[in-house]
């Protein structure tokens, strides 16, 4: 059984159910120059915020036998400015400031000392690409516990020889597979892969695994987030 | 399922029209939410490629395709990352509310294709693509119909899930590992989406050939002189 109504009727009834739409054009708003910066950012702020609650301490990144190792040949150099920032390897040392009990000019030897992994991992590009390697070194949390990490910071700050800078959230950095990595391949790492001394973090995008490190920092507040991550990249970019 | 259905006078002629209440408020929100952040989710995707425009190797990289920026959202691949990380959450929200929504209400009967649609899917092919003779119309939607959008559908899910494995191949490293992997979870990601293009062209072009009342219906719900009343 149908109802019965006029056409002008219909038409109002039409009109009212047509008004329900009006929230779809608040979208509009991101068209409006002024308003979609600011929401944009807070997009990437809620993913960010979103990455954070997904990331999970115990879960480890996938590891690989070696069969599946991209050759070293076809391991990728990405840089933003020189492949080879002419570290002087005989006075190189990383500086280590911040909430530590230990601060100071670390050596390549003294952190060679903690315990070495090596383990077979994804390295992946934000562009899209993806190589798996081997890399070698400490493990960070080991690193952070050798300089006495003050117990509730928050963030790892490093700086490279290249003027490049990037950060950690201390979850990530306290990843049983976050490394301070100084081989690749079994090999010393070469110039262009950052010697000598990078972060090799598989739960983390590239940009993150900063290479050439020169000085690390432990604080409360993170006052510089990266250089990628000024240019408008996403801050957590936890894999 | 018995859709609401009223008869309409015209105040000037008394002719007698009828009308059927096809699509509920939720339906049509999202169906235009959804419609804004696809056709975003696919502009930012297409600037998001041009980053690495192939799914072999870094080293050689062989590019599939050079796709021109003109037809990209985002400017560069940051830009286009802030636009798909912000979508996202939209595409996802809308998909969820309208799935769930569609169960709950029992609606979901008109759209979801089902076993005894099957026959009907020849005659209707035949009718759009060979000048068949066009099957008489017994429901709101025929079943090729049902068939084009209960695979949209799933395609959308689809979708979301590649996506999450190519955002977060570590976390959901299950997920990336059921789709042979990050590589390969990024080509699935890819694909679908073309396949998603090529229902939304299918659907426009049927928007089309069915005129103004069809479109309207999305608007207001209430679908004016439906075929299927009058058989």
């Amino acid at each position: 059984m149908s109802s019965r109504t006029d056409s002008r009727k219909f038409k109002t009834i039409s009109r009212r159910e047509l008004l329900k739409l009006t929230p779809v054009v608040a979208l509009g708003a991101f068209a409006i120059p002024q308003l979609q910066k600011p929401l944009l950012k807070a997009g990437l702020g809620f993913s960010d915020w979103a990455s954070a609650r997904l990331f999970r301490s115990g879960h480890l990144a996938p590891t690989f036998t070696d069969s599946f190792l991209t050759p070293f040949n076809q391991f990728p150099v990405n840089d933003y400015d020189v492949d080879d920032p002419e570290v002087d390897f005989d006075k190189w040392t990383l500086t280590v400031t911040g909430e530590v009990q230990k601060p100071g000019d670390y050596t390549l030897a003294q952190i060679q000392a903690l315990p070495k992994f090596t383990q077979n991992t994804r390295h992946v590009c934000v562009e899209g690409w993806d190589v798996i390697g081997r890399f070698g070194g400490v493990r960070l949390s080991d690193f952070l516990k050798m300089i006495g990490a003050h117990p509730t910071a928050r963030f790892v700050t490093v700086e490279c020889a290249d003027d490049y800078y990037e950060s950690l959230d201390m979850a990530t950095a306290m990843h049983p597979q976050s490394l301070l990595c100084y081989e690749m391949y079994g090999q010393p790492l070469t110039r262009e892969h950052g010697a000598p001394l990078r972060l090799s973090i598989p739960t983390k995008i590239g940009y993150k695994q900063a290479k050439y490190l020169t000085d690390l920092k432990v604080s409360h507040v993170l006052e510089k987030v990266g250089y990628w991550e000024d240019q408008g990249y996403s801050e957590f970019y936890g894999l | 399922m018995a859709s609401r259905a009223i008869e309409i006078e015209d105040v000037k002629t008394g002719e007698v029209t009828e009308a059927v209440y096809e699509h509920p408020f939720v339906v049509r929100l999202c169906h235009w939410v959804n419609a804004v952040s696809l056709f975003v989710m696919v502009g930012s995707g297409f600037q998001i490629f041009r980053a690495f425009p192939s799914f072999g190797a870094k080293i050689p990289q062989k590019d599939l395709l050079n796709w021109p920026k003109a037809f990209a959202l985002g400017g560069w691949l940051g830009g286009a990352l802030q636009w798909h990380l912000t979508f996202m959450w939209i595409y996802i929200a809308t998909g969820l509310l309208y799935i769930g929504c569609q169960i709950f209400s029992g609606n979901y009967k008109q759209v979801l294709f089902v076993r005894r649609d099957l026959s009907g899917v020849w005659p209707m092919v035949h009718h759009y693509f060979f000048f068949g003779p066009k099957p008489p119309a017994r429901e709101t939607y025929n079943p090729l119909q049902k068939h084009a959008y209960t695979s949209a559908i799933g395609l959308g899910v689809l979708s979301a899930l590649t996506g999450l494995a190519v955002w977060k191949p570590v976390q959901f490293s299950w997920l990336a590992w059921l789709m042979g992997g990050f590589h390969l979870a990024r080509l699935w990601h890819f694909l679908i989406m073309w396949a998603m293009l090529a229902f939304v062209f299918g659907h426009l072009v049927m928007v089309v050939l069915h005129g103004w009342n069809n479109f309207v219906s999305m608007l207001t719900g209430w679908k004016q002189d439906p075929d299927y009343r009058s058989e």
